[in-house]
């Protein structure tokens, strides 16, 4: 075991020795991976809306719009965070829906959709951020056919750099854009293979 | 086309191939390429190719500073408490897996895709040490349950279509044969749903590996390697020592540059950073997290004029453009990675045994489209160059293969009054009927698909004279 970690340090200094200099570390621009600018978006959430439906997401604005959106699509058994469900009661629009705030792995399929708390979400590319220390339960957000993350406006990022520099100490970052989707029969779309079908963001 | 001894292996792939594995392969790698640069004419016009060149100036940096890069990731993840594991080869690597499922009372394993464990057939190896080990991205699922060998590194399955999945599916008793590719898909969520849920462990590889934070970065788009985090004890990931960058802002860059050079997509749907075991208060997820750098000859390379091939980041661009791969799929490369990447890597990565493919280099006709795509600027042209190179050097037979020899031509090439005898002579052959020619076997190989054009040598030279002539005159 320690002598494959020696082992393996010493061969990369040897393949590295003969070398007459060491290729440097590139300068570059934080701006430059950014992606082309979308200037006919006054607002960043419009970029945000504009984004996450081209990968096939569901942008809605409030807690009247996901509880319309949800008795609609027939979703009316789910999961919610513990700390957002005082808040999702209290919309009326939510009157004729039940949330659980404990994931009971033994039920994990009757879960229709979870509510979570986003850490974060990015303009530029429709992404939403879940952190672990932020995300009440890991399956409550992937489990469920749909998954909701609540956003609040001032956690809306413009690009990936901005993400990136904001991981911050968490151990298990995930950066959800649009369904869990696969191409791998045929390169025919299909949306929903393990993870969630359906990917809402709601501003709240 | 009529077989023969001369032709390159990849040619007799090429040739025998089945009609439907040609369509789909050409298909899928045809619009994998078109989605490639609907994206970046999309999202990335201006700086598209200073993305590549950056990139690819950071993965060499840090391959050339790969003592320090490694040691410096080793340090970070034991700081987020992971167990840090080293494997010298592929055996190694196996074992140390086996001994931590052991150790943590495990007996089931769930599996995200890595190219590292297909190098060394981990899934096998478990199996036979009586641990069940299921293959949870799609493609590598229905490899799994058809023994076959992934023909792509993005897309394993490629060269399959939806009525030989329909038949796997019904014979594994899954259902009965329905081709929908939607039924299929849905079949594979409820029957791998179950395995999630019921694993202890959840193997994955990482993407990328961060030295400064110790992050690995882990991609994919169906959500299974999320799901080899959230219902099991413990995680383990299989990390080539290449996958290193030195810092987490390089992890936004390459991000960009994966998900469009794989697949056309601005990012691929998931992108995980995970650096330790699951947060307190969180009910889900590892508690134990192992990372496992596994060299397997990677060493080797790198004390090799071909070390820029470690850049590699998998994305199977290069695969995708090829139109070697397009004609003869993945397969025909004979080995754990494919296409452009593969006609260097593969070689290099065998060892002892290089000779046994030294003929890929060879399936190539250096048109460059493979450095064109490359999202870390690999120059595998010039590699695939130094690989014929070394092949030649070392006598290797199979890169000789439909080559007829040079030392004649050297030898005309170097004797003026040789080579005017030659150009002469070379007229003859326009009055020498092809089936007589195609006693040579490697004019036969040649004349098999194409025609031989009229011999016109020598014009040059009549026309330089004729030139010279007038200018003194």
């Amino acid at each position: 075991m320690n002598d494959d970690r020696d082992l393996i340090f010493s061969n990369i200094r040897k393949a590295l020795e003969p070398l007459p200099e060491r290729a440097p570390y590139p300068e570059w621009d934080a701006e430059m991976p950014i992606c082309r600018e979308h200037p006919e978006f006054a607002e960043r959430w419009d970029l945000y809306a504009y984004k996450l439906q081209q990968v096939n997401g569901t942008p809605l604005r409030g807690l009247k719009a996901l509880g319309e959106w949800l008795v609609a699509a027939g979703q009316t058994f789910g999961y919610c965070d513990p700390k957002l469900v005082d808040e999702v009661r209290a919309e009326p629009a939510f009157a004729g829906i039940t949330l659980e705030t404990e994931f009971d792995r033994a039920r994990v399929d009757e879960y229709l959709f979870g509510i979570t708390l986003a850490s974060g979400a990015i303009a530029e590319t429709g992404t939403v951020i879940l952190k672990d220390k932020e995300t009440s339960a890991r399956l409550g957000a992937l489990a469920p056919w749909t998954h909701v993350a609540i956003l609040r406006p001032e956690r809306l990022l413009a690009s990936t750099a901005e993400a990136i520099a904001s991981l911050g100490d968490d151990p298990s970052v995930i950066w959800a854009t649009g369904p869990s989707k696969t191409a791998d029969v045929e390169g025919i779309l299909i949306e929903g293979v393990h993870g969630p079908g359906t990917q809402i963001c709601c501003l709240v | 086309m009529t077989p023969t001894k001369t032709q390159q292996s990849i040619d007799k792939f090429a040739r025998d191939i089945d009609a439907e594995v040609h369509d789909s392969v050409w298909g899928g790698a045809k619009k994998t390429s078109e989605a490639r640069y609907a994206a970046l004419e999309r999202d990335f016009p201006e700086t598209a190719d200073k993305l590549r060149e950056t990139a690819g100036k950071i993965k060499q940096h840090t391959l050339e500073n790969l003592d320090k890069y490694l040691a410096q990731a080793e340090a970070s993840l034991q700081a987020n408490g992971a167990q840090v594991h080293f494997a010298r080869d592929g055996d190694r690597a196996n074992e140390i897996i086996l001994d931590i499922m052991k150790q943590a009372g495990a007996t089931r394993m769930v599996k995200a895709k890595s190219m590292v464990s297909e190098e060394t057939e981990l899934a096998h190896f478990l199996e036979k040490n009586g641990m069940s080990c299921v293959e949870t991205d799609l493609g590598e699922f229905i490899v799994q349950i058809d023994h076959d060998h992934p023909s792509h590194i993005v897309k394993p399955i490629i060269h399959k279509n939806r009525r030989q999945i329909a038949k796997s599916f019904e014979r594994e008793g899954l259902g009965e044969y329905d081709d929908d590719p939607e039924t299929i898909c849905r079949r594979a969520r409820k029957f791998l749903r179950d395995k999630f849920l019921h694993a202890d462990v959840g193997l994955t590889g990482a993407n990328f590996v961060s030295a400064e934070s110790g992050r690995l970065t882990i991609v994919t788009n169906e959500g299974n390697a999320r799901f080899c985090m959230a219902a099991n004890r413990v995680h383990i990931a299989i990390v080539g020592i290449e996958k290193l960058v030195p810092t987490d802002r390089d992890l936004g860059l390459l991000l960009n540059l994966i998900g469009r050079s794989g697949t056309g997509q601005q990012l691929t749907v998931y992108s995980q950073f995970i650096k330790g075991p699951r947060t307190e208060g969180q009910p889900h997820g590892p508690e134990e997290m192992h990372v496992v750098f596994v060299d397997n000859k990677r060493t080797e390379v790198l004390a090799t004029n071909c070390r820029d091939i470690l850049r590699c980041i998998r994305c199977g661009a290069c695969l995708n453009v090829c139109p070697v791969y397009r004609q003869a799929s993945g397969h025909a490369y004979r080995s754990v990675y494919p296409g452009p990447v593969g006609a260097v890597l593969s070689p290099l990565l065998a060892g002892s045994r290089f000779p046994e493919l030294a003929d890929l280099p060879k399936a190539s006709s250096l048109c460059g489209a493979c450095n064109e795509v490359c999202p870390v600027n690999i120059p595998i042209p010039d590699l695939l160059l130094r690989l014929r190179d070394k092949a030649k050097r070392e006598g290797a037979k199979k890169a000789s293969a439909g080559t007829p020899g040079m030392g004649m031509y050297a030898l005309l090439a170097s004797q003026p009054t040789a080579w005017r005898g030659a150009m002469s002579m070379g007229k003859a052959m326009n009055m020498t009927p092809p089936a007589v020619m195609n006693i040579v076997p490697a004019a036969a190989a040649w004349q098999s698909a194409r025609q031989l054009p009229p011999w016109r040598g020598g014009k040059f030279r009549s026309w330089m004279k004729t030139r010279k002539h007038a200018h003194d005159a």
